[in-house]
């Protein structure tokens, strides 16, 4: 299978237990675990290869300019944690059918897990950091829906707020490591990056890059001091902390240093920085653990020690170490996965999981007792189970390494971790199973059905198994993917239980049998522990929360008080002064062009246009004289356009100034006539000095570029140039709106859509609220003329319909060759149709009106879509225009494109959308019982006394 | 020619910049109208003006005018129309639910509110 497909599969699949969750909770998980299956047989099919040393790849360019490559890549490492991925996942999908209750959404639940198993997928087949780091975010959110799953719960929604800011922030700094080391490496890609260790080590940039990448790696994996996100993210269901704590989410970070071991690892700053790192993690969360009264706290802390001990091999920086630390993870996720999910099982059967509460369920819960017992033996390193060989390699590599020069100050610390690390394995079993059964469990323990014990119980006989045949199951994985993670040949090793008498053998007695007697001392020392003072890291985090928040808070109440005139002011002042700067710094060369000579009639139309302009300032006050003298600014502009060559701006302009008008008359029939007089002397003076200097600067600016020739050459040549051969029209300016440019005006006429839709849903919410009744029950602001629908005005309406969308059609036909075309036609049909809601009436339109506007938006913009789309069949890129000449006898040859097509998409899209907005508005006016039964309100031919409607 | 355009277009964002800063939003519309049509003129004029050549081919054509800005001028026409019919609504909205037009929220507009 594909790796596109393996990658892709669970974010197609993440819409089936949405979807099938209405055909019960079977369906939906069933739907969930056969797309992972999928996944996971179409990864196996490619087993053979991997370990034979062939990596499998897919590759698609799809960025290439950012360097941003849809490229994956499945080497040893990527199928190690592929496999665990979905494997894991599969288990976990099996218990979570029996874990959760029926109030829980499972549909939801299937959902974010397919989505964020979609993502880690997606990380380990990453072939190019870009999209490694698409998919590194995606975990952080998809974890945060599931973390956040019991939303109803408070320490959910904070635990998955917390795992979101930590892991998104370490994030944030990894993608600028990641950035500087494509840049080093002059490639985005893996398989190029990881060649360039000389240029990345030696570059004087690679601590930067190291220290950024490793604090997404730290964050992510819970090191220390961003350990405490993790055992707060427990407020999730048990299936998620399960999966997202053994397998998963925080061996993401472990991948990525595995992954980044042949270019980062090997320098002293890596070992200190992630050896050191690792080193107190483990010891710190191992020490934390012992103390847990909550099953899943211990179980938390417990991984976050285990992840320390994982980060500390890869430290190591040796091809040993390297070969331990994969052996680890899979190790570590086989147990701690069956461990969470027992611990599960133990709260689902008792109805607590305080350790306190528990003791002597062996006899109770037999079979869970047996496989809790198994797989936290593993944990605490006793032979013959998995914890205990990689452990005992693990404290051999350790016996061989100095730190800082000492040779046996490592080696003393991490035997003091394992015996912390044993003893909190050994209080699981002891403290919840053996010992005295009691009376005041909540509920009466019982063993649960095998739906809910046959995942832990694969696991833990893979935990035996490995244990038992290292070599026979693992060996060859093992291989394969130490190999990709140092990236050349393997020291020789052996994976078995006994390696005779050693360091490591005797750190594992002191470990085992100190553990036993620290637990057999437990008592005593919870008491000096609870005594003691310890730093709390969740206040500490709260406590910087908190002072964030306040800063923010302070400097959004400096900046954002409200005021939105001063906003302007300030706006506007900033831009003049830099616009100012701008141009005392810069040069402006010498004017180049010769100016030309206006006619009479421009004088007269400038005079219009500034008296207007200048009108409406002055007479602001005055509501409805503004409208009527912006309507002479907007037409003396638009015959400026026509003046200077411009034909289709005019016509666009012209159209545009009707229906804004009448939109704004519609909306000052709801709002105050006047504005009241309230800015003070020096206000007023401030605002003209600020509007002067704005006039003169944007007049002068474009003065200076009037006057001069082009700095560069203009593409416009070309436009001209091709037309008429490549676009088939003769109007340059519609040509390149539906053909060279098609691609923006297919953005624009969405923008317009929207925009008409937003207007739609401003209208409903209004309408909806208290505001309607107000409406209903409003004074007009003046006195309603006596005949709302002049006979004259309908009769003159109605005839002029046909015409007036004659005449968009004639103005749309001949778009493309003379001024005219989509938009224009689009307005002036709008305009025909708005002209009888004003005539005959808002409700009286409204009836003849059998197509909602929604849809004549949707269906422009579906068909400038898919007369795109239609280029794809020609093996052209999207939006190409194709045309042709037709000859039919009888008539002229005549000319057929397809961007007339795609301009009827712009027409219709525009029609909806002004409709649409001028109909919203109109909403606001509906009154009961306006709407005559016949087709004029008044009809002299009619018998008196039938006429009904508004005439009073 | 030049000097016509460029002062009504330095007009016309004066009087637009005036109206911005009122404190009532029916005069900030028109205002921002008004700024729309001096930022199309300039969008215009910065493709050069001439007189008497449209963008429209033929054979007896002494030339053409630039094309390019007519077209990133004639969507921005319609596209200014769509925003500004969404500002209208917002501010129509606004005024209906809170009864004052007015657009600072400074603490005696809050007070006057309330």
């Amino acid at each position: 299978m594909s790796l596109f497909l393996i990658a892709a599969l669970p974010f197609l699949g993440a819409m089936l237990p949405a979807i099938l969750i209405r055909a019960g909770r079977n369906a939906s998980a069933s739907a969930t675990g056969s797309v992972t299956l999928l996944a996971l047989i179409g990864l196996l099919v490619h087993v053979p290869d991997v370990l034979a040393g062939r990596p499998v790849s897919a590759r698609i360019d799809w960025l290439p300019s950012l360097g941003l490559n849809a490229n994956f890549y499945l080497d040893g490492l990527g199928l190690l944690f592929a496999s665990l991925i979905l494997g894991i996942g599969l288990l976990i999908i099996i218990y979570a059918r029996f874990y959760l209750s029926r109030q829980d959404p499972m549909g939801q639940f299937y959902a974010y897990l397919l989505l964020f198993q979609g993502a880690m997928v997606g990380i380990v087949l990453s072939d190019n950091i870009l999209l490694l780091l698409v998919f590194w975010e995606l975990t952080s959110l998809s974890s945060f829906l599931l973390i956040g799953y019991w939303r109803h719960l408070p320490e959910g929604r904070q635990g998955a707020r917390m795992a979101l800011a930590v892991t998104a922030g370490g994030g944030l700094a990894m993608i600028g490591g990641m950035l500087i080391l494509g840049n080093i490496a002059g490639s985005y890609d893996l398989s190029v990056i990881l060649t360039q260790k000389a240029a990345i080590q030696d570059s004087p940039l690679y601590l930067t890059a190291l220290i950024l990448i490793l604090l997404g790696c730290f964050t992510k994996s819970a090191q220390f001091p961003f350990h405490f996100w993790l055992p707060h993210a427990m407020a999730a269901p048990t299936p998620v902390s399960a999966y997202l704590h053994s397998a998963t989410m925080v061996k993401a970070g472990l991948f990525l240093m595995a992954r980044m071991w042949p270019v980062l690892a090997g320098t002293d700053a890596w070992f200190y920085i992630v050896a050191s790192t690792g080193l107190v993690t483990m010891v710190l969360g191992a020490v934390i653990a012992l103390f847990k009264d909550d099953l899943k706290a211990l179980l938390a802390f417990s991984t976050v020690s285990h992840l320390g001990l994982i980060t500390m091999l890869l430290g190591i920086g040796t091809p040993l170490a390297a070969v331990v630390a994969v052996f680890h993870i899979i190790n570590h996720a086989t147990f701690k996965a069956a461990l969470f999910m027992t611990a599960g099982i133990i709260d689902h059967s008792v109805h607590t999981r305080d350790i306190r509460s528990l003791g002597g369920l062996r006899r109770l819960m037999p079979v869970t007792f047996v496989l809790a017992t198994l797989a936290a033996l593993s944990m605490a390193g006793v032979p013959p189970l998995n914890g205990f060989l990689s452990k005992e390699m693990m404290l051999e590599e350790v016996a061989h390494t100095h730190w800082i020069t000492s040779p046996w100050l490592l080696m003393a610390v991490v035997t003091f971790g394992a015996l912390f690390s044993a003893a909190y394995s050994f209080r699981y079993i002891a403290h919840v199973f053996l010992g005295p059964v009691r009376r005041d469990y909540p509920i009466k323990p019982h063993d649960p059905n095998f739906g809910m014990w046959v995942s832990p119980a694969i696991l833990v006989v893979l935990v035996v198994a490995i244990g038992l045949f290292p070599m026979a199951i693992a060996g060859d994985l093992v291989a394969v993917a130490a190999g990709a993670v140092t990236g050349q040949a393997l020291p020789p090793y052996e994976l078995k239980l006994w390696h005779g008498v050693s360091p490591a053998l005797f750190m594992s007695i002191i470990a085992l049998g100190g553990g036993v007697i620290l637990l057999a001392l437990y008592a005593p020392v919870n008491r000096l522990w609870l005594a003691a003072r310890r730093p709390e890291a969740k206040a500490i985090y709260d406590a910087g929360i908190a002072a964030i928040e306040r800063f923010s808070r302070w400097l959004t109440d400096l900046l954002h008080d409200g005021a939105l005139s001063r906003y302007g002011a300030i706006f506007t002042v900033s831009i003049l002064a830099l616009a100012v700067w701008a141009w005392t710094t810069g040069v402006v060369g010498p004017q180049t062009r010769p100016a030309l000579e206006p006619g009479p009639i421009a004088y007269v139309g400038w005079v219009a246009l500034v008296a207007s302009a200048l009108s409406v300032a002055v007479f602001h006050h005055n509501r409805l004289l503004m409208l009527v003298l912006i309507g002479v600014s907007g037409l003396m502009v638009a015959m400026t356009f026509n003046y200077l060559s411009a034909p289709d701006l005019a016509l666009t302009q012209i159209s545009v100034e009707v229906v804004t008008i009448i939109l704004m008359l519609l909306a000052l029939n709801f709002m105050p006539q006047e504005s009241p007089r309230e800015s003070s002397f020096g206000r007023r003076a401030r605002d003209i000095t600020i509007s002067v200097g704005s006039g003169l600067g944007m007049g002068g600016l474009i003065y200076a570029i009037m006057t001069r020739g082009f700095a560069q050459p203009s593409i416009s040549e070309y436009h001209l140039a091709n037309a008429k051969t490549g676009g088939g029209g003769t109007n340059v300016v519609n040509v390149i709106l539906v053909d060279f440019r098609g691609f923006d005006t297919f953005g624009e006429i969405i923008v317009l859509g929207i925009a008409a839709i937003v207007i739609y849903a401003i209208t409903e919410s209004i309408l909806g609220s208290s505001v309607r009744a107000r409406l209903l029950n409003r004074v007009p602001n003046r006195p309603l003329a006596g005949d709302a629908h002049p006979m004259i005005m309908v009769v003159i309406t109605r005839v002029m319909m046909p015409l007036a969308l004659i005449v968009a059609a004639y103005i749309f036909f001949r778009g493309h060759n003379d001024p005219g075309g989509g938009f224009i036609a689009g307005l002036i049909a709008a305009i025909a149709i708005i002209m009888q809601y004003m005539a005959s009436g808002f409700g009286w339109a409204a009836e003849r009106q059998r197509l909602p506007y929604h849809a004549i938006i949707g269906s422009g913009v579906l068909i400038a879509a898919l007369t795109g789309v239609g280029a794809w069949f020609n093996q052209m890129p999207f939006l190409t225009s194709a045309f042709g000449y037709v000859h039919l006898s009888g008539l002229e040859p005549f000319e057929l494109a397809t961007a007339a097509l795609f301009d009827l998409g712009v027409f219709l899209a525009v029609v909806g959308a002004v409709l649409l907005a001028l109909e919203s508005l109109s909403r606001y006016a509906w009154q009961p019982n306006t709407v005559s039964e016949y087709p004029m309100d008044i009809n002299p031919a009619r018998e008196v006394g039938e006429t009904r409607g508004k005439e009073a | 020619m030049e000097l016509l355009l460029a002062s009504a277009v330095g007009i016309l964002t004066a009087c637009g910049i005036y109206l911005v800063l009122r404190q009532r939003t029916f005069p900030v519309i028109i205002g921002v109208s008004l700024l729309t049509y001096a930022v199309n003129i300039f969008l215009f004029a910065s493709g050069r003006v001439v007189m008497n050549m449209p963008p429209v081919l033929s054979d007896s054509a002494q030339g053409y005018t630039d094309p390019l800005p007519q077209a990133l001028v004639l969507t921005a026409i319609v596209i200014s129309f769509g925003m500004t019919a969404v500002v209208v609504m917002i501010a129509l909205s606004a005024y209906l639910s809170a009864r004052t037009d007015r657009i600072d929220m400074d603490d005696e507009a809050e007070g006057s509110a309330k």
